[in-house]
């Protein structure tokens, strides 16, 4: 069944998009992760305009987003505070972004920014990733006990002035470091429309040591606010966000996510990591070759004076 | 969210007897007339392209000239001219890149054609350019005329071949059909991506040859439905929208939990 896209001015196929959405979902439920960092690449390969794909992505992200943090509202696993800080920061990253996005749309150099980005972000996420993940399943195998980080490690990061207390992460930490994650992840949010977990999960916990069990609902808590301005600005500045496409990804990705989170439970914690670090590489690889590709069209055509 | 498969729109034939009655010692120029029932027309979200029919007719047709086939009549639907940017890529340490390009102003966002015979046989090169007709001869003026002639030609024939390749300029060569000596019927190719705004429809009659004479008449394309009337919030209303795609994004997951709910 076919349904007109009113933004994307396109006709795309119901299921495919309902699928799409569901597989992602799956994924991000399996793995903990928003799934922006999938749906806009998957988006991109059905010929969705990369600049309505980034912004539809960070719209949609919204939504699997409230849906896991209601369940780690449940659970008690959200620092609030912490949350709090890092959406200060992400506003005004995520501000910063919109303005490179659309002026990077005027010089026509929008699509290969937002390909290499992936590339270099998605290569070095994924190959880290499955590198520790082999080398713990490895650990696992030959019956090491798997090395364990000491909570009372410090790093330089522990001795930056302006240190606040996050009660729920037992954590006492320069607000500095918070603020810039918040930051780096609202500029990638809105120029990528991901939500950055993927990001934001490693940084929480290898940089900024905020205990495991609160991290991924305090992540996904600043991703929804994160990517509602992010929404909201692309929507006004740039009119790209498409409500009809997000909103079959959204329909196909909480029922997916659901499924997934239940399904991510029977795998063990390094299997996981290494399935997640393949997918991530492989999106990372397929935007790649779409770079150093001949294109069948040298030449492309746009609307003058977009802003 | 069918898409209506053709429009057919006609008009209302000024009648040769009617239209000149006195002077009919002077031997007549010939004259060409068309008009559409209708000045709008409404596209549906599930458009996927279809054939506009136009209905014209001669004024004064020699009659001998008419049996030999020597009249020609093409038949332009021409789209609401806009800025267009066409842009390069070339290689850079192996990774393809938009580097140069060009603007043109007021490109017809959409051109069709339809003609009796092939264009070249109609008439001269000389006088398609004169007319600025087909969409080969069309004028791109280009926003910087200061670059190279050999630029501008470059990226010139490039936006003409993207424009035919993605349907928006068609030709369609016997889509003009005389239904008897005075009237023709032109069929004119509406691409499934057809921009909306005011489209302007031309005929112009050429007479062994040569040419006689133009007409011209507008039509009003329109999208109607539901996905248009997003279109116009996104754009009027565009921080209202915003909050709207948020509040249904945080709906959508507080009840897709409540519903796949699975811990």
């Amino acid at each position: 069944m076919g349904i007109y896209l009113p933004i994307a001015e396109i006709s795309v196929n119901v299921f495919v998009l309902l699928a799409m959405g569901a597989a992602v979902g799956f994924l991000s439920g399996m793995f903990g992760v928003g799934g922006g960092f999938l749906i806009t690449p998957l988006l991109i390969f059905y010929n969705i305009p990369p600049a309505i794909a980034v912004a539809t992505g960070a719209n949609q992200v919204i939504a699997s987003s409230v849906s896991g943090v209601l369940s780690h509202m449940k659970r008690g696993t959200l620092d609030f505070k912490l949350g709090g800080v890092l959406l200060a920061g992400g506003i005004i990253g995520s501000t910063a972004g919109i303005y490179v996005f659309a002026f990077l749309r005027r010089l026509g150099q929008l699509d290969l920014f937002i390909s290499l980005l992936y590339v270099v972000l998605l290569g070095t996420v994924g190959g880290l990733m499955l590198v520790e993940s082999v080398n713990a399943l490895r650990a696992t195998r030959s019956g090491a006990a798997p090395v364990l980080k000491k909570s009372g490690q410090h790093n330089w990061i522990h001795r930056l002035p302006l240190k606040m207390r996050f009660r729920a992460s037992k954590l006492f930490v320069s607000v500095i470091p918070v603020l810039g994650l918040g930051a780096g992840i609202g500029f990638l949010s809105s120029i990528m429309g991901v939500g950055g977990g993927f990001i934001m999960v490693p940084a929480l916990i290898y940089l900024l040591k905020v205990p495991t069990n609160v991290v991924i609902g305090t992540s996904l808590f600043q991703i929804i606010f994160t990517s509602a301005y992010t929404t909201l600005v692309h929507a006004t500045t740039n009119q790209t966000v498409d409500v009809v496409l997000a909103f079959l990804l959204m329909a196909g990705g909480v029922a997916g996510a659901q499924y997934g989170a239940k399904a991510g439970q029977r795998l063990r914690g390094e299997q996981l990591r290494a399935l997640l670090a393949v997918l991530v590489l492989a999106v990372a690889i397929r935007l790649a070759i779409g770079l150093f590709v001949t294109p069948p069209n040298l030449y492309s055509l746009s609307a003058a004076g977009l802003n | 969210m069918r898409a209506p498969n053709a429009f057919a729109t006609a008009i209302f034939l000024s009648l040769l007897a009617a239209a000149v009655p006195a002077k009919a010692q002077v031997p007549m120029t010939e004259g060409i007339q068309i008009g559409l029932s209708t000045d709008n027309v409404s596209i549906t979200a599930g458009f996927s392209g279809a054939d506009l029919t136009i209905f014209g007719s001669l004024e004064n047709p020699d009659p001998l000239v008419a049996r030999q086939g020597r009249y020609d009549v093409i038949v332009v639907l021409e789209g609401p001219p806009k800025p267009v940017v066409v842009r390069r890529k070339d290689r850079v340490l192996g990774v393809w890149i938009n580097l140069d390009s060009e603007t043109f102003e007021n490109v017809p966002v959409s051109y069709s054609v339809a003609t009796t015979r092939p264009l070249q046989d109609i008439t001269e090169p000389n006088s398609y350019k004169q007319l600025s007709l087909g969409a080969s001869n069309l004028y791109m003026q280009p926003a910087d005329p200061g670059d190279s002639p050999a630029t501008i030609e470059e990226f010139t024939a490039a936006l003409r071949e993207r424009k035919s390749a993605t349907g928006l300029y068609s030709e369609n060569v016997g889509g003009v059909q005389f239904l008897s000596q005075n009237l023709f019927r032109a069929t004119v190719r509406l691409a499934p991506n057809v921009p909306v705004g005011t489209h302007k429809a031309r005929a112009f009659l050429f007479k062994s040859g040569l040419f006689i004479k133009e007409s011209s008449a507008q039509l009003e394309i329109r999208k109607s439905g539901f996905e248009q009337s997003i279109f116009r919030v996104a754009h009027n209303y565009s921080f209202l929208y915003g909050v709207f795609a948020i509040s249904l994004a945080m709906l959508t997951g507080w009840l897709g939990r409540l519903i796949f709910r699975r811990d």
